[in-house]
């Protein structure tokens, strides 16, 4: 048997829980249209949520379109991904001044607001717990993250259709929300009206849906749930098998086919701002005119940035073949070696937000080909080694 | 013993003034800037003037003259740092819209006497004529980078002015890509930092006044706009802007206008 039960709540009764937080001091950042996308901001009530809307996306495209119901998650993903509340863009670290002809540092409050996260995807939740794992796991870890992610609560919700550059579905991690949730939400528009099954995955959860009065869910409208939330895995649109891709990208560092599959590439390095686990970060030191006072600044940084690999006497990847080696090898390969497992959860971002709509499933199915073709003798412009 | 304070100097060459407003403009860290040098030769705030050596000069505008192209010697002699301030002094200008086309023409053709004109051929920027030790780009610069230029050569540590695309400043903001999700043609991928991503915060595309980014694949940027609906003429236009002359955005200009 289950551990925890599941609730029945009409679309409206969110509020409920949004404002229960609000009255416990926590922000709601949620799912809203805004400059003709879907955005996560801090959002007030279930009518800021998207109502209605849904995104199609195609790579280096997204253009936001009307349903044609009244659905509250009935989209995909958009630009942002939680990790600008848990590892913000622009951090100051802490700050130094001169007082009394010493020199005092000023560590940085960590932030103290705490979110409730609305409307998380199971990709989303895997990007997180990967980043927890890069900032929170190990010898060294990020105090500032930590404390971010100790107050967040994630209300999941489950994807019932994948977009057309979803590909969780090879990457093993949706689209069905299995862990990682305080609840998961399940979204049903159907002859039998509209409503949300609510799942708790945590003890606070199961004591927030069970305190404010909704009722359980019937056994039908769990089964309706259910059949919605596993259809979602037949309609994928993109696939690809990644389960020799660790391997096989390290031994291919000098294909050449690195040149053709980087030759669009912008270097502009969207790419790694939209992934939700790209966490590499530069660090700035700045002084102020005076010379009085000083302060560290870390910043989202990007592997396809020149200065990103820069050590005395230039960059080690000038050509943007190598950046893009550099980005994709580790996202999907030595990521591995490095954490355990991938770093691409199969949102699609990357491939949505290039410009120039570079897409990483294809690319990895080219390399795929060129392996194949080598296996079985046929040249594919490595020389003739 | 009281420092002597750095002595600052602001020369103008071929220029429209805006990126010496700039420094005015900087308002609320105005005193500080006062504070912390000597502003010894700004005839835009002042006519008192103090004679050189001077520690840094803001050159602002493009070398467009004989006479200017002798006068920026003078100014590389006298100063010990020597940075460009904007468009014009990084790479020429608008005014370098002229070096696509034959100058003499254009001068027929607007002065009444064009044998009063005394003008060179091409706008070039000043690190054509003389060594410059901090490029410093914008049309208009940013006030914010100006302040950070000129305190890090006072602190001696390196400018944090970074060299990669508008992209990165734009997502830091959290916009949305004005191109992916609405197809406006945005220069931002190909184009440096620093302005803040202005334009496509205000859903615009990058116009690029900051000139082009560390190595900029104009091509393929603009090959994705020709297959967007844009045409030949247009990417022509597009490149052709205040930064028009600098390497990357020429020879793309140039290859689309055949």
């Amino acid at each position: 048997m289950e551990k925890f039960k599941s609730y029945y709540l009409a679309p409206e009764e969110l509020n409920k829980i949004f404002d229960y937080f609000k009255t416990r001091g926590y922000k709601i950042a949620g799912p809203t249209v805004k400059d003709n996308a879907i955005v996560y901001d801090e959002i007030e009530s279930v009518n800021d949520l998207p109502l209605g809307w849904t995104d199609e996306q195609g790579p280096g495209s997204y253009r936001l379109k009307r349903r044609n119901d009244e659905a509250l998650f009935g989209y995909v993903v958009g630009p942002h991904s939680w990790k600008k509340f848990l590892f913000p863009p622009i951090l100051t670290l802490w700050e130094a001044k001169r007082e009394n002809g010493k020199f005092k540092i000023y560590e940085q409050n960590y932030s103290e607001e705490k979110f409730v996260f609305v409307g998380v995807r199971a990709c989303e939740i895997s990007a997180i717990l990967i980043q927890d794992k890069i900032f929170g796991g190990g010898q060294y870890v990020d105090p500032n993250y930590l404390r971010r992610r100790e107050n967040a609560f994630i209300i999941a919700v489950n994807c019932n259709e994948p977009g057309n550059n979803c590909f969780c579905l090879s990457t093993g991690t949706g689209p069905k929300v299995l862990t990682g949730y305080d609840i998961v939400l399940t979204e049903v528009i159907s002859e039998s009206g509209h409503y949300l099954i609510a799942k708790p995955g945590s003890d606070l959860g199961e004591e927030i849906l069970a305190s404010l009065g909704f009722r359980e869910a019937t056994t039908q409208e769990i089964d309706e749930a259910d059949k919605v939330s596993n259809e979602a895995v037949n309609k994928f649109r993109k696939e690809v098998d990644l389960s020799d891709v660790v391997e096989m990208l390290q031994s291919n560092y000098e294909n050449p086919l690195w040149e053709k599959v980087s030759e669009k590439c912008l270097t502009c390095a969207n790419c790694t701002m939209v992934c939700p686990t790209c966490f590499c970060h530069t660090v700035e030191d700045v002084t102020d005119l005076t010379g009085q006072s000083a302060k560290r600044v870390r910043k989202w940084d990007s592997c396809f940035t020149l200065e990103f690999s820069y050590i005395h006497g230039g960059s080690v990847r000038y050509s943007t073949a190598s950046r893009y080696r550099q980005w994709m090898t580790h996202k999907l390969s030595t990521w591995k070696n490095q954490f355990g497992m991938i770093g691409c959860v199969g949102c699609g971002r990357c491939i949505t937000w290039c410009p120039v709509g570079i897409d990483i499933v294809e690319n990895v199915k080219l390399f795929k080909e060129s392996e194949l073709k080598l296996k079985t003798g046929e040249s594919y412009g490595r020389g003739n080694t | 013993m009281k420092k002597r304070k750095p002595k600052l100097a602001v020369w103008k060459f071929a220029s429209c003034d805006g990126c010496q407003l700039s420094l005015l403009d900087c308002e609320d860290e105005l005193l500080d800037i006062v504070g912390a040098v000597e502003i010894a030769y700004f005839l835009e705030a002042s006519r008192a003037t103090v004679s050189g050596p001077y520690d840094i000069s803001l050159v602002e505008g493009s070398i467009t003259t004989p006479h200017d192209a002798e006068r920026i010697h003078k100014i590389r002699k006298v100063s010990k740092y020597l940075i460009t301030i904007g468009a014009c002094a990084t790479a020429g200008g608008i005014q370098a819209l002229r070096n696509f086309k034959d100058v003499k023409e254009f001068i027929s053709i607007v002065y009444a006497n064009p044998s009063y004109i005394e003008t060179l051929s091409k706008s070039t920027p000043i690190s054509d004529h003389v060594f410059v030790d901090f490029e410093l780009r914008g049309c208009p610069i940013n006030k914010y980078q100006l302040i950070e230029v000129i305190s890090a050569f006072l602190n001696n540590r390196k400018p944090n002015i970074p060299s990669y695309s508008v992209c990165v400043e734009c997502k830091r903001n959290g916009n949305v890509c004005v191109m992916v999700s609405s197809g406006t043609p945005c220069l931002g991928p190909v184009v440096q930092a620093g302005c803040g991503a202005i334009c496509p915060s205000y859903q615009r595309g990058c116009y690029g006044c900051f000139g082009p980014k560390e190595t900029p694949n104009v091509f393929s940027l603009s090959e994705h706009f020709l297959k967007n609906g844009l045409s030949s003429a247009d990417i022509v236009r597009v490149l052709r802007n205040f930064n028009s002359y600098a390497e990357p955005f020429r020879k793309g200009s140039e290859a689309y206008e055949r």
